[in-house]
């Protein structure tokens, strides 16, 4: 977790450094658990095959909770999420392995708007697969 | 079969009331791994500025999509759930949903359109308490893969 961002400090064109998030299918059955959403492509391989994906894949919202946890840890905790949208363009593939998949979360800021309010620009991959397109947070800082 | 276009501009009524609980939004803070003490800690949400524990940016879609399955189950609206994958999802905040709120969600079909083979159905929730203070407004395009071959 970083420290307060502030607005006057945020320059547009700047950088987030990248971040990697680790999933596994103990994961996806909490993330089935808490969320309520048991899709059961979410946690059946055989199921998950069946209907054409390679293999079980992540709820396109856990991958979603990990940016949004890229862009709060980077804001810090006086900062407020204004807007947040993402277009999920790739499944997160989780093998039955230890280490299961990662999620690799990188931004810049793409303007500074009014209101004390920043745009971001994030990118999200999962190997070499660019699994979020048009992600975007919009944070109001302090 | 592709996504009956008959049911865009459908608004589903309100929702049950929905509490939103300090166990509950601990409990999807750890699911999708974040730590953050303002999910989980009330002095440290105190801190940040709010009256009790807040609420991850995503976590709205819990309220959000329990409304959208009511109108994904909708008679005559053709969709087969098993196909169904997420295609885009949308979030505008007036605050964070908190420990405590009490809200409702008004799910409206705005949108069904077939992309190639593919049929994409999006839907507008809006959650607002049952005081009548809007809080977020959800907007999710879910896709049936093939829906349209």
């Amino acid at each position: 977790m970083s420290g307060q961002v502030s607005y006057d400090d945020v320059e547009s064109g700047a950088q987030l450094a990248a971040v990697n998030y680790p999933i596994t299918r103990l994961s996806l059955v909490k993330y089935c658990g808490a969320s309520g959403d048991f899709n059961v492509i979410h946690w059946n391989e055989r199921i998950a095959k069946s209907v054409g994906l390679p293999d079980v894949i992540a709820h396109g919202m856990f991958t979603m909770a990990q940016a949004g946890r890229f862009v709060t840890d980077w804001a810090g905790p006086m900062a407020m999420v204004v807007e947040f949208g993402v277009r999920f363009s790739s499944p997160v593939v989780v093998p039955d392995t230890d280490e299961g998949a990662t999620i690799t979360l990188s931004g810049t800021v793409e303007e500074k708007l009014e209101d004390n309010e920043v745009a971001l620009e994030l990118t999200a991959k999962s190997g070499d697969a660019k699994v979020l397109t048009r992600a975007r947070a919009v944070v109001r800082l302090p | 079969m592709a996504i009956n276009p008959d049911f865009v501009g459908k608004a589903f009524p309100p929702s049950d009331p929905y509490e939103v609980s300090r166990v509950k939004l601990a409990e999807f803070a750890d699911a999708i791994g974040d730590h953050n003490p303002v999910y989980r800690d009330r002095s440290a949400a105190q801190e940040a500025g709010f009256p009790d524990v807040i609420a991850p940016p995503t976590f709205p879609i819990v309220i959000s999509m329990a409304s959208s399955a009511r109108a994904l189950a909708e008679p005559g609206l053709n969709v087969n759930y098993a196909m169904v994958v997420h295609g885009e999802q949308r979030f505008e905040y007036a605050r964070p949903l908190r420990a405590g709120d009490v809200v409702t969600a008004q799910v409206t079909i705005s949108d069904i359109r077939d992309v190639g083979r593919n049929s994409l159905m999006t839907t507008t929730t809006q959650i607002s308490t049952v005081d009548g203070e809007h809080v977020c407004t959800a907007y999710s395009t879910l896709v049936e893969r093939g829906g349209a071959a």
